[in-house]
């Protein structure tokens, strides 16, 4: 079943057609990803549709309902959540803070809101800290961890929000390649254990082969290709369209 | 435990001088009483100002409004407003000790409630600005309210509406407003220690440091908006309403809308005590009170050139404040670890 589906969906900025009717399903329970060279349209696309701003035409569908016409705090309360691509986390404050900011409010009540964190609010955050590998470090401040750190803490962060589905932006640019397959083992992980259904951003071509059961390829705002891995490795329009043949 | 100890003493200590004051400096309770009122302008700036990270430049308008909401409910309960205020002051009220606290505290509960609905009306089309259009939205609201009620006759226009008399002696009063000014600031200190403790505390500082983050991860931004600001109207409407009392009439100037002296001094307060923080404002809004009645008394006609130089030293040379200068000096006292701690064994360093 599709979770997230997509359908003509056009998006300009000014004269510069950044989507050009592209439509694209997201599989409940399964990991996505989406390619394509710079410039192709990926965060525009995604940016759409997590509400960022509103699309010129076509349709944004989320558990069957239409969200086209939300704005993001609206669609993340409804479970679907972001991590950018320039990471943002709360660097003033603590790793264990920057969790607990996270819980999903949208599940809660008034007194709730007013109510002070559980001890299992806290062990929830460490136990989740600890699955990234930042157990070590939850009581420095966010700011002063290192950039490929940071990034996982936003991952953890998104996951402390229980999210239906988690839509990565480029989660491996920027760290360390030693990390990578930590990173991508956590992500999998985090698909199979916890039931997250996952649509990521990816210009790593390693990562996204290992990581992604379907891939669609983006180029020049439009929907160039899709398949299996293995398919779109060898797709001659995705190839020539990474090596500029367009 | 013996921090535990320690706050223990440090509260009895401020709760025991606080009762004590009017008694061993008879001279001074006014003055002491509008300290507690500073402290309560600071304490309820910082909220939304340094906890939420929106500074408003027009919170006195909750103080006014409140003040205006007390005088009219009051007066209404024993006369027609209208006529009243048409008398301009040529028929003030002289009420019995039941009927004037009765009415006083219909007006108290009454400019509470609403204060709390004017900042949730008002924050509505407010907090859709952020930053300095935030700041300058929110002067303008009470600069307008200034204006707005200098013209309306229903509360004496530019007159004002002369407030009911105390029945008793002029010193049993000052002491029933001391009362009220401790027993606010209290009340207000406990609520925002408590509310700073919740997720609701955690939420706003989400919304001061990355707000779009915090929308991103399904926050109610908007509500924990309002709330923050409801909390912040509810006291200084209760503020105003005891102000208009203890001044004995309410005009829109100088009285229930002073923009340019409290209304900037709440925001000076929390600066210089250090904004965002639990007791920067309760010190500051001490420091900066005593700092403005020793000026008055031994510096008249320089007073306002001793505060401005003040105000420029706190805000170029002094712009984290007295605690903020401390958590950054000392910030173990805060829970806040800065050195590397030593990673677990089975921990991999990243």
């Amino acid at each position: 079943m599709a979770m997230i589906e997509v359908r003509n969906v056009s998006k300009a900025y000014g004269g510069v057609q950044a989507n050009q009717d592209v439509s694209m399903d997201v599989a409940e329970g399964a990991i996505t990803g989406l390619i394509g060279p710079n410039g192709s349209g990926k965060t525009t696309l995604f940016n759409s549709i997590v509400g960022y701003h509103p699309i010129d035409s076509g349709s944004i569908k989320f558990l069957d309902r239409e969200i086209s016409d939300l704005r993001v705090p609206q669609i993340a309360r409804l479970g679907m959540l972001r991590t950018f691509q320039q990471t943002r986390i709360y660097g003033n404050m603590n790793c264990v803070k920057n969790m607990l900011i996270s819980m999903p409010h949208r599940s809660m009540g008034f007194f709730e809101i007013l109510g002070k964190h559980t001890a299992e609010d806290i062990e929830k955050a460490e136990h989740l800290l600890e699955f990234v590998g930042l157990y070590g470090k939850r009581k420095l401040m966010a700011g002063d961890l290192s950039f490929g750190q940071q990034k996982l803490l936003e991952f953890a962060m998104a996951l402390m929000n229980n999210p239906k589905i988690l839509l990565l932006d480029e989660p491996t640019a920027g760290i360390n390649p030693t990390l990578i397959n930590g990173l991508i083992d956590r992500l999998k992980r985090a698909n199979e254990e916890f039931g997250i259904t996952l649509f990521v951003i990816e210009h790593n071509m390693r990562v996204i082969m290992n990581l992604a059961e379907h891939i669609y390829c983006l180029a020049h705002g439009e929907m160039l290709a899709d398949g299996k891995p293995d398919a779109i490795k060898n797709d001659q329009r995705v190839i020539d369209a990474y090596l500029g043949a367009h | 435990m013996n921090r535990k100890r320690n706050t223990a003493i440090l509260y009895a200590s401020i709760l025991a001088a606080g009762i004590a004051a009017p008694f061993v400096f008879p001279d001074y309770v006014t003055q002491i009483a509008m300290l507690w009122m500073m402290i309560l302008f600071a304490l309820t700036w910082d909220i939304a100002g340094g906890q939420m990270g929106y500074n408003s430049l027009g919170n006195i308008f909750f103080f006014g409004a409140g003040m205006y909401i007390s005088a009219v409910v009051q007066i209404s309960i024993f006369t027609n407003v209208r006529d009243y205020t048409a008398a301009r002051g040529g028929e003030q009220l002289v009420l019995d000790y039941g009927d004037y606290f009765f009415s006083s505290a219909a007006g108290l509960v009454a400019s509470a409630v609403g204060c709390v609905i004017l900042a949730v009306l008002l924050g509505r089309v407010m907090f859709g600005m952020r930053g300095p259009y935030f700041a300058i939205g929110t002067l303008g609201v009470a600069l307008s309210a200034r204006e707005l009620f200098s013209t309306w006759d229903l509360v004496g226009g530019g007159t004002g509406i002369a407030m009911p008399v105390y029945p008793g002696m002029p010193d049993e009063m000052s002491l029933v407003v001391y009362a009220g000014y401790f027993g606010l600031a209290i009340a207000t200190f406990l609520t925002v220690k408590w509310l700073y403790s919740t997720r609701f505390g955690l939420a706003i500082n989400a919304i001061r440091d990355d707000e779009e983050k915090a929308e991103a991860m399904g926050i109610h931004t908007m509500r924990y908006k309002l709330i923050a600001w409801s909390v912040s109207a509810f006291f200084l409407g209760m503020a105003g309403a005891i102000f208009g009392a203890r001044t004995g009439y309410v005009e829109p100037m100088e009285v229930a809308f002073p923009t340019v002296t409290f209304g900037i001094f709440m925001v000076v307060m929390s600066l210089l005590g250090g904004k965002g923080t639990l007791w920067g404002p309760v010190i500051g809004a001490t420091i900066f009170h005593v700092i403005k009645e020793v000026t008055w008394t031994y510096l008249l006609g320089w007073q306002w050139v001793a505060l401005g130089v003040l105000i420029i030293v706190n805000v170029v040379f002094f712009q984290q404040g007295i605690m903020g200068w401390v958590q950054e000096k000392w910030p173990e006292l805060f829970g806040i670890e800065v050195e590397t701690v030593p990673d677990d064994a089975e921990e991999e360093a990243v």
